[in-house]
């Protein structure tokens, strides 16, 4: 008996809602694996890792805080990866976004305006757009990959984080550490519960999610983005921009990614330091697909990848088991997402073996 | 002077090397029509591997070995996400290396900070000797010199054997080689695990020559390079090994200007190996028709025997 694949003839509905908790599952199953061969109990390590960070207040409010920027994040990164727009170079955005944003907040120091904070906002946006700009400007006009180029310019601006932290952006009464000052109040977003982190970009994510699901459902770009992606050539018969197209995705994920960056600097951290985001751009493109692309399966996939970050974080303190565990757990789901996603399109038929043929053999 | 040219262009093979391992494998995958972007994963996995291995066994011999199965490993793993599964090849790519990244810092966690000796250098009596010639052509470790003939190798392969042609002829048209009646997903499979035990060695060079330590994610985008030097040399392996070599200058050379004491902040020179990389792929790119006429056909594209 063998196993063999089949197409469907058409996407299964089903599968597509299903196939992340089958990940889910798959996940649990090998990450326990996975404790007891670090020689820790698998229920222990599992509670640890999934249930005990988020079983008082604080962890829940710890869990929003930490799911903003990767919702912010990868809604950008769906939308262009619905049009085949591959757009990696999020965790880059991010920091362009904090380091235009955040620039904003030291330039203005010495101002409490209401002004500064929405200055802010738009400037750290516009930090993000700028960086993803440029992928944009050398795919539309010299063919250049995307994947590459937002790589590329990722290590550029933790390099130039790096730089501006050690130079014009560093504190002058902080005895030369390679911090810049703390962000006063007018510069601070609004807490959004007395005692917890989260601050009101945790309300902007929301409005994010909601203003993505109209754009792609009823806007006549969202359409277009939808068909580009399905067939590009449907694309370009029906006299879609292509080029444009690539802007429009680049410009909105660099956009988000960048207001995710600000809202980082100016929420949770409070100033910039050479390193403002464990991965939050990387770990987005997982949140995207694990929300199969669409605004609100990526909010509920954003909680659920924020929770691999705190619950990383709770293993290491408990239970003495290293950071990494976090990213090995990330990749792994993505692994069993990517290979459940086969049911959507195919389905599992078994094949009787080929039936043997016996020879007569001869006397 | 002799003494400093010859130790700059030492440094900038050294430099070169892990990339050529890389680019070159992943040019044999992308010939046979498969996309992998974890080329920066399986190196990352290739390193920690050789280096754990060389620290538990003392032989470096053997933690090559061990970052070739690693990278094989992990090529498997992309192999039957794609292949087998037929997954989006970009998605589990990056997957591969976001994975890669995760597992290795795992593996290696008890590792950074362990001391190791470098591989060591091929010593030939009187012609290692001679100046500038003996030190830059004879005094490199043997990893270099398989580098160089890997690119032989694969070039020979490609374009004069019968094995080479079927693997181009998959990935230009994967449904015309299998009516021929070859088995375009077993080829590939092949295709794939050779680019990765290639990731794997690159990896490893870095852990065991270039920088004899672990570091958690010390790869630092090579592998993404890797990738870019790919379509620089426009799927000919000559050329990889034109690029890589040029990439190992740039990267010696940001070094040299730091050690100069030139009033240049650090993270700028440290910049240009990226920099260089996004001009150099503008530069190729921007002739879209050189990219089509040698870019294998089916690079990317799923492939089912009924659809």
């Amino acid at each position: 008996m063998l196993l063999k694949l089949e197409p469907r003839g058409e996407r299964s509905k089903v599968m597509i809602y299903a196939t992340p908790f089958i990940a889910i599952a798959l996940t649990l199953f090998f990450g326990a694996g996975l404790f007891a061969l670090m020689g820790h109990a698998p229920q222990t390590a599992l509670y640890t890792f999934f249930i005990k960070p988020v079983s008082d207040v604080y962890g829940m409010s710890e869990l929003l805080v930490k799911a903003t920027p990767l919702i912010l994040c990868a809604v950008g990164l769906a939308i262009g990866f619905r049009a085949n727009v591959w757009n990696i170079g999020a965790e880059g955005q991010l920091i362009a976004g904090a380091i235009a944003g955040g620039g904003m907040a030291l330039l203005f120091h010495d101002s409490q305006g209401l002004w500064l904070l929405p200055l802010m906002i738009v400037t750290g946006i516009a930090g993000g757009m700028a960086w993803a700009a440029i992928p944009a400007f050398l795919k539309t006009r010299f063919n250049a990959n995307e994947i590459l180029t937002s790589l590329m310019l990722t290590y550029v601006a933790t390099l130039l984080l790096s730089y501006l932290v050690n130079g014009p952006y560093r504190d002058p009464d902080g005895f030369n550490f390679p911090e810049s000052r703390i962000f006063h109040d007018a510069a601070t977003l609004p807490i959004l519960f007395e005692g917890s982190r989260v601050s009101i970009s945790a309300i902007i994510a929301l409005f994010v999610v909601l203003a993505a699901w109209m754009l792609l459902s009823r806007s006549l770009i969202g359409f277009q983005i939808r068909v580009i992606g399905m067939t590009p050539s449907a694309g370009s018969f029906a006299g879609f921009s292509a080029k444009g197209i690539i802007w429009f995705t680049l410009l909105v994920s660099g956009g988000l990614a960048g207001l995710a960056g600000i809202s980082e600097v100016a929420g949770p951290i409070g100033q910039l330091l050479p390193v403002i985001s464990p991965g939050y751009g990387f770990t987005a493109i997982i949140v995207a697909f694990l929300g199969r692309l669409h605004p609100v399966g990526i909010l509920f996939a954003g909680l659920l990848m924020a929770l691999s970050y705190i619950g990383g974080e709770a293993v290491q303190i408990d239970m003495g088991m290293p950071l990494a565990v976090t990213g090995v757990f990330q990749g792994m789901l993505l692994f069993f997402l990517l290979s459940a996603d086969v049911l959507i399109r195919y389905r599992i038929r078994r094949v009787a073996a080929r039936p043997v043929t016996v020879k007569a053999r001869a006397e | 002077m002799i003494d400093t040219t010859a130790a700059i262009l030492l440094s900038m093979i050294a430099a070169a090397t892990p990339l050529v391992f890389a680019a070159t494998g992943e040019l044999v995958t992308e010939k046979s029509g498969v996309l992998n972007l974890g080329v920066e994963g399986m190196m990352l996995l290739g390193a920690v591997s050789g280096f754990a291995t060389t620290v538990a066994t003392g032989s470096p011999v053997l933690g090559v070995v061990a970052g070739a199965l690693a990278g094989i490993g992990m090529s498997l793993l992309f192999a039957f996400l794609t292949l087998t599964m037929l997954a989006n090849q970009v998605a589990s790519g990056l997957a591969l290396t976001l994975f890669g990244v995760g597992l290795s810092a795992l593996i290696g966690q008890d590792f950074v900070g362990t001391p190791m000796d470098a591989l060591p250098k091929l010593a030939i009596p009187v012609i290692s000797d001679l100046p500038l010639i003996g030190p830059v052509l004879f005094g490199h470790d043997p990893l270099v010199y398989l580098s160089v003939a890997l690119v032989g190798a694969v070039y020979w392969f490609l374009n004069h054997s019968r094995g080479g042609l079927v693997l181009r002829a998959v990935g230009e048209n994967h449904h015309a080689a299998h009516a021929i009646g070859y088995h375009v997903i077993g080829i590939r499979y092949l295709a794939v695990m050779f680019g990765g035990a290639m990731s794997g060695i690159g990896g490893a060079y870095l852990s065991l020559a270039y920088t004899p330590m672990w570091i958690e994610n010390m790869t630092a985008g090579r592998g993404w390079i890797a990738l870019a030097l790919v379509v620089f040399a426009t799927w000919k392996p000559g050329w990889v090994l034109i690029g890589a070599y040029l990439f190992g200058g740039v990267t010696i050379a940001q070094l040299h200007i730091q050690g100069l004491g030139v009033d240049i902040p650090s993270q700028f020179l440290s910049m240009l190996p990226y920099l260089a990389t996004i001009l150099v792929l503008v530069m190729i790119s921007r002739d879209s028709l050189r990219i089509r006429l040698n870019a294998p056909a089916c690079i990317g594209k799923v492939f089912h025997p009924d659809s």
